[in-house]
């Protein structure tokens, strides 16, 4: 005598985002800490130096806030009109930031009031950055110019004038101290050694660009602009490597995770993506609430802090590996569950009798109606509120399986108005659904037979049928639109599949267009 | 074509056991039933075969026990003989000929010497009309008795042995057919008739189906076809006869049958629910649901403690009092019922399979399952589920079927495919994966594909390369497409394990594939599109070449193996079976011939062709480079085959006449038009389980324990040493278990017997005392130089034999069978053999080392 075998319920493939590694890692961050700054967060910059204190600019002031504090620990405020670009000094000591006033000033971390000011640029300057060798400072400005600057006797020290419009990034080698990189709207980028006057290397991006990145091993730069992030390889004399168009605006910064393996790109559309590093392809992406202007990455990506338009700055922080655990160690400290794992890990010892009890078999209420043959109430049960709405396959099992025991007729006659119309507005919710259409379109069609003669007696019930009805010409719609466009493709594929000797019509992997569309 | 005299066809287990009602024993220890042309009796505890009656020469109808002697047992067949049988021993006591072909059997207790038989009523078998006669067995003491002493009952019966019972104590017969129940009471000589309207009110079938009278009241049951029951009584009036209608079966009622006191009646049907109704208090109804398949018979044991049910998947289930199952006997299970819903021919059904892991046959067996069925052992090992749904018995409902299944070649993987098609609704077919798990030693599923195809799947196999690291499996359909399936690696943490998924799909100018086959090596994949057949590289997915020889559809695709495996074969619509090479991509050769069936033997060149011809069907066995056949048999059997098996054999064959050197490696398994499984068989085989199977009688009241194991083979090597003296050998020895001292030894609480070490040389002893008894007599017949040898000896051993009452006890047993051997013994002699048996340890012992 076998046992009752229960109604099966297909487990339907998970549509949308698939859990891979990388999704696994950028999730684990808490839930982000939002401050509201003056004015929109145009740099944000790390410390280079422990405890990773970051610089944010803002309007005309530079915060500087610790790694978990939400009040600024510092704040300069000194700056006549808005500020830019505040960057520490490799070790930590030094701030330099730009002003749209054309002063340069450079800050001591601990104190006020700028220990130099460096004058000289006509225009308002974007871009600062310290070389290497820390005595140098590089501004780019958007008097299409770029300088550099002595720290000790605050003189310029070059003047190149190369580019030909706005110099709005720029990035100097952590390696070279005599090499940096500008990149201005010209939508060129310039490679510059300090040792001569001209440029050593010029690549064109395209669009006018809005920010650099350096490799840590210097032998690929990253440029963005428009809506492309371009790889160029500079070892190969600025050959472009890669070019990713995945935003769909302006991308206007960029970053690298800790260990290299990951880009991520910020853009006015709101998303960052990030990047592996060996394929480029997107792994991961983050939506954000407004156009997002600035990004970084705290050292071994202990937190992702993003500046947006709307003077918003929201700081991530990873979740420490206990925290991670801890939510699944609460789940198994529930009580209900200890008592019911009581005595599950008991070995049972050499001369213990083992008294086998049956398994009492488990039936979800609609399997214990249909065991016992009330198709009727199988159905009900399985349409109920919470199923109906929270797993529609179980429904859909149930209908199928009444079908199969070619019962389905008995279930869905014999009811009345508020019956009836719970099935109609189950029908409506998935009959279009591609995963339940065959079952339910059966289950449709019956329900029409059986109560086509009592049409018109409730108002309820045919305004649920004329939706219905609604609802199949636009799917009907819909489907002669794919075929069309199916046709479509099917010609520009042939015309472009080149002639194989083997006369071999259309030949195509699953995961090819053709398979996609006739889903 | 030469004869081979030293090849033949045999039947290879799988007898129906469903085709009669069985019968258990008055001591329910067996039980017996009717299995093609021999009597099964089964054990009902350890659900194994003990004997086969043999001895019929036809189809076996009825099995029953004699009243008069609950040893012994009637069996009736087509062949015109009823024979009696002592089971217990399985040996036949008596022929009977009636001369004319016997339906069924019934006999009463009340009617000493009297069996009762069906026959057609004009004595040629293809009468449709039947008789119910009286036999009056002639007492005589030879083993075959003429008795043709008719005399008939009632005219018109049915031959169904269901639609005719004894009544209480034998004093009346029942007999239903059509809508017409029979009464005859035999004192009176008078028979009284009751009739039933054709269909009632609310449009149910009056049909009778079977019946059972009640042993100690005077009531009839019986069973109709709309699944009703009545209860008639009074039926010894023409008209005041009463009837009352139990209705729970929603089909008919197949079988009938109350307990012996008669507090219960027993109903059983195709919903396959026994149901157990309490006479008198009908509205009290006990139900034992899902026995698996509809139920066929239902028999009790005299003693009411045991109920058997048969079903039609050929499989009997033993019920301890209605309330739990208790052992299952199940035989192959036959697919007849499907070959019989398909009309075009075309079955659906999978093919013959070998599970390259268990060695075992692997073909459809209860709806829904595959059925994993022990070539060695003719025992079905288990059923796998594929379906995994309740199954709902009703007549005339589409059920899913499995309709493909193929192992790759580990044993690793199984595919199935599984199909249910429904006139309004379009056809539901899933493709499922199996992957074997070594902990539960089965299969568990692993993928499911629904609709994997838009039309019906037709062929299925996987990719034969073992040491390739991705499993492929490849499958055609009648969209046009051809799938390559491939066992992916989770790209994803979230899912478990390796899933499957579709790698490539191909189709040539929109032409229906029908068959696929990959090369021995796997590097080659050919696909037949109607007359085409495309060459694949599976690595690349190119289409290498297309070879055809129109016209004719190909109907069967196969490369050769080892060093034909340049060639493909193929078998076309239009009677031809054409040899492609593939190194020069031409014709080799064809020749005209309708092949229904192509196959290669895995383990060496050969290829098997069935060919229909004139409704036989011929076997060709040969190789693809050799122009003519190994082998050749006209007319294996009637009726096209359309499964057929190479299956590896254990132990490898080492004969060296050509015509049987096919069968050295493995061994070919087809399946007839109607569910026959058969095998060929050389001679030296056949010899060989002639021989093994004299050796393996064994006594069934010998329990299963370590002991007897051990001497178990004590007693081999007796048999051993018997095989000279043939005078002995139907004399029976005892076995040492019944001896007291074994018996004290298993019996005796631990605490009470004495030192292990005592108790081992008292055992060991004991051991050897039966052997002693053979030796002993084989010492008869020795020298006497052997004799006076052990005269020195004798007065050692006499202090021995005091010592040890259980020696002595034994001597005893054994001079008894001796003198069973030899009655005329005197008592010196007896003495003297006695003595003799004390002697030879020495030698014993020597016996017992080796």
């Amino acid at each position: 005598m076998a046992s009752f075998k229960p109604t099966n319920i297909p487990v339907y493939p998970k549509l949308g985002e698939k859990v891979t590694q990388d999704t696994l890692y950028w999730k684990n961050y808490k839930a982000p800490v939002q401050i509201k700054e003056f004015g929109a967060i145009t740099n944000i910059d790390f410390s280079p130096v422990t405890p990773h204190n970051f610089a944010v600019t803002a309007f005309t002031r530079i915060h500087i806030y610790g790694p978990f504090s939400q009040e600024p620990v510092k704040t300069f405020t000194r700056f006549k009109d808005t500020a830019y670009c505040g960057r520490f000094r490799s070790d930590g000591q030094l701030l330099v930031a730009g002003c749209e006033d054309s002063v340069v000033r450079l800050f001591d971390v601990g104190g006020k009031v700028a220990l130099r000011m460096f004058r000289g640029h006509t225009k308002a300057v974007h871009v600062t950055d310290f070389t290497s060798d820390r005595y140098q400072i590089l501004t780019g400005s958007d008097d299409y110019t770029c300088r550099l600057w002595d720290i000790p006797n605050a003189t310029e020290l070059n003047v190149y004038q190369e580019h030909t419009d706005y110099i709005r990034c720029g990035i100097t080698s952590k390696l070279n101290r005599d090499l940096f990189i500008t990149g201005s709207y010209d939508h060129t980028l310039k490679v510059f050694d300090a040792r001569v006057d001209k440029s050593v290397m010029s690549m064109d991006h395209g669009q006018p660009i809005e920010s650099l990145l350096l490799y840590p091993s210097e032998g690929l730069l990253v440029s963005a602009g428009g809506r492309y992030v371009k790889v160029w390889d500079l070892l190969k004399g600025g050959q472009p490597l890669v070019s990713l168009r995945n935003h769909h605006k302006t991308v206007t910064c960029l970053a690298l995770s800790s260990n290299g393996q990951r880009l991520l790109s910020a853009s006015l559309d709101r998303h960052v993506k990030v990047y592996s590093t060996t394929n480029y392809k997107v792994v991961h992406n983050f939506d954000y609430a407004a156009s997002i202007l600035s990004l970084a990455l705290a050292p071994d990506d202990e937190s992702i802090v993003v500046g947006m338009t709307n003077s918003i700055l929201s700081i991530k922080h990873r979740k420490s590996p206990e925290e991670s655990r801890e939510i699944s160690g609460q789940q198994r400290r529930r009580p209900s569950y200890r008592v019911f794992v009581k005595g599950k890990n008991y070995v049972p010892k050499q001369d213990d009798y083992l008294v086998s009890k049956p398994v009492k078999q488990y039936l979800a209420k609609y399997d214990k109606q249909l065991k016992k043959f009330n198709v009727s109430k199988a159905l009900d049960c399985a349409l109920e509120k919470w199923i109906r709405l929270r797993n529609p396959e179980v429904p859909v099992a149930v209908i199928k399986e009444l079908d199969r025991r070619g019962t389905l007729k008995n279930a869905l006659a014999g009811r009345d108005e508020q019956q009836l119309s719970r099935l109609l507005s189950f029908l409506i919710g998935n009959l279009v659904d591609m995963r339940f259409a065959p079952v339910l379109v059966v289950a449709a069609e019956m329900i029409l037979d059986i109560y086509r003669s009592i049409l018109g007696q409730s108002p309820v019930i045919d305004r649920q049928l004329l939706r219905m009805q609604d609802l199949l010409e636009r799917e009907i719609d819909y489907q002669k639109e794919l075929v069309e466009v199916l046709g479509m493709l099917d010609t520009m594929f042939a015309s472009s599949l080149p002639k194989m000797e083997v006369p071999c019509s259309s030949v195509s992997r699953s995961n090819g267009l053709s398979i996609l569309i006739q889903v | 074509m030469v004869e081979h005299g030293d090849i033949r066809v045999v039947h290879r287990g799988g007898s129906k056991i469903d085709f009669r009602q069985p019968v258990i024993t008055n001591d329910s220890r067996f039980l017996l039933c009717a299995s093609g042309e021999c009597v099964k009796v089964f054990s009902t505890s350890t659900e194994e075969c003990i004997h086969d009656l043999q001895g019929h020469t036809d189809l076996v109808t009825g099995v029953l026990l004699r009243p008069s002697n609950h040893l012994q047992v009637y069996s009736c067949s087509i062949d015109g003989t009823v024979r009696l049988w002592d089971f217990t021993d399985g040996i036949l006591i008596k022929t009977y000929v009636i001369g004319c072909p016997v339906y069924s059997i019934y006999a009463s207790a009340n009617h000493e010497g009297v069996i009762f038989i069906v026959v057609p009523m004009l004595g040629d078998k293809r009468s449709e009309l039947f008789q119910l006669v009286a036999v009056h067995l002639p007492q005589s003491g030879d083993q075959l008795v003429e008795s043709r002493e008719l005399s008939a009952v009632l005219s018109n019966v049915s031959s169904n042995p269901a639609d005719i019972a004894f009544g209480r104590g034998g004093e009346y017969i029942a007999s239903a057919k059509g809508l017409q129940l029979k009464v005859f009471f035999f004192k009176k000589q008078k028979s009284y008739e009751f009739s039933l309207k054709e269909d009632n009110k609310k449009g149910g079938l009056n049909t009778f189906t079977c019946v059972a009278c009640h042993p100690k009241d005077d009531c009839i049951a019986t069973g109709h076809g709309d699944g009703k029951i009545r209860l008639w009584r009074n039926f010894n009036h023409k008209k005041e006869y009463t009837y009352s209608t139990l209705h729970w079966h929603h089909n008919a009622v197949s079988s009938l049958c109350f307990t012996p006191e008669g507090t219960n009646l027993l109903s059983g049907g195709v919903e396959s629910v026994l149901v157990q109704w309490r006479y008198n208090q009908e509205s009290q109804r006990d139900f034992l649901p899902r026995l698996g398949a509809a139920i066929t018979h239902i028999a009790v044991s005299p003693d009411g403690a045991l109920f058997c049910t048969s079903h039609s998947d050929n499989k009997i289930t033993i019920i301890q009092s209605c309330v739990k199952v208790s052992a299952v006997i199940q035989g192959l299970v036959k697919v007849l019922r499907l070959m019989a819903r398909t009309k075009e021919g075309e079955s659906v059904q999978t093919d013959l399979i070998v599970d390259p892991r268990s060695k075992a046959l692997v073909l459809n067996g209860k709806p829904g399952h595959l059925q994993f069925y022990s070539l060695q052992r003719d025992k079905l090992l288990y059923n796998l589920d594929i379906v995994q749904q309740e199954y709902i018995h009703e007549l005339g409902l589409e059920q899913f079927e499995v309709v493909k299944a193929a192992f790759d070649a580990s044993g690793t993987w199984l595919a199935t495919v599984e199909e249910r098609k429904q006139k309004s609704a379009e056809l539901e077919v899933n493709l499922k994966l199996w992957a074997f798990d070594e902990q539960t030693q089965s299969f568990v599923l692993n993928t499911t594909i629904s609709a994997p195809h838009e039309a019906r799947i037709t062929a299925m196999c996987f990719r034969q390369a073992t040491d390739s690291q991705t499993t492929m499996l490849v499958s055609t359909s009648k969209d046009g497409h051809f799938k390559a399936w491939q066992l992916a690696t989770p790209a994803h943490t979230e899912d478990e394990g390796p899933s499957w998924s579709c790698d490539f799909v191909g189709t040539y100018h929109g032409l229906v594939p029908e068959c696929c086959c990959f090369s021995a090596d796997s590097s080659l994949l050919a696909v037949s599109f109607q007359e085409v057949v495309t060459v694949w590289s599976p690595t690349s997915w190119e289409l290498l070449t297309t070879l055809s020889q129109p016209p004719g559809a190909i109907r069967d695709l196969c490369f050769g193996r080892l060093s034909c495996s340049k060639y493909l074969l193929g078998t076309t619509a239009k009677n031809l079976l054409c040899c492609w090479n593939l190194l020069t991509c031409s014709l080799e050769w064809s020749t005209s011939m309708d092949i229904s069936l192509l196959l290669a033997d895995p383990l060496s060149e050969n290829m098997a062709a069935f060919c229909c011809q004139a409704g036989c069907t011929d076997l060709f066995v040969f190789k693809p480079s050799e122009p003519r056949p190994l082998f050749s048999h006209k007319a294996v059997c009637s009726g096209t085959v359309t499964r057929a098996v190479f299956a590896p054999r254990e132990k490898m064959l080492d004969s060296c006449e050509e015509n049987s050197q096919w069968l050295n490696r493995s061994q070919l398994h087809f399946l007839t038009q109607y569910m026959d499984l058969m095998t060929f068989t050389t001679k030296a085989e056949d010899d060989r389980l002639m021989a093994s199977s004299k050796q393996l009688v064994i006594d069934d009241s010998v329990a299963m324990t370590p002991f007897y194991l051990l001497l178990g083979k004590h007693r081999h090597q007796q048999q051993e040493n018997q095989d000279p003296m043939s005078s002995l050998s139907a004399e029976r020895t005892p076995l040492p278990q019944s001896s007291v001292a074994i018996k004290e030894l298993l019996q005796t609480p631990a605490h009470v017997l004495p030192s292990t070490s005592f108790l081992c040389s008292m055992f060991v002893q004991s051991l050897l005392i039966s052997v002693t008894d053979l030796s002993g007599c084989r010492e008869n017949n020795k020298k006497a130089e052997e004799e006076m040898e052990s005269e020195k000896e004798e007065e050692d051993s006499e202090q021995e034999m005091e010592s040890s009452i259980v020696r002595s006890e034994q001597a005893a047993v054994s001079v008894q069978s001796a003198e069973c051997a030899a009655p005329a013994l005197t008592k010196a002699q007896v003495r003297e053999l006695r003595r003799l048996k004390k002697l030879d340890h020495s030698w014993l012992a020597g016996l017992l080392d080796s």
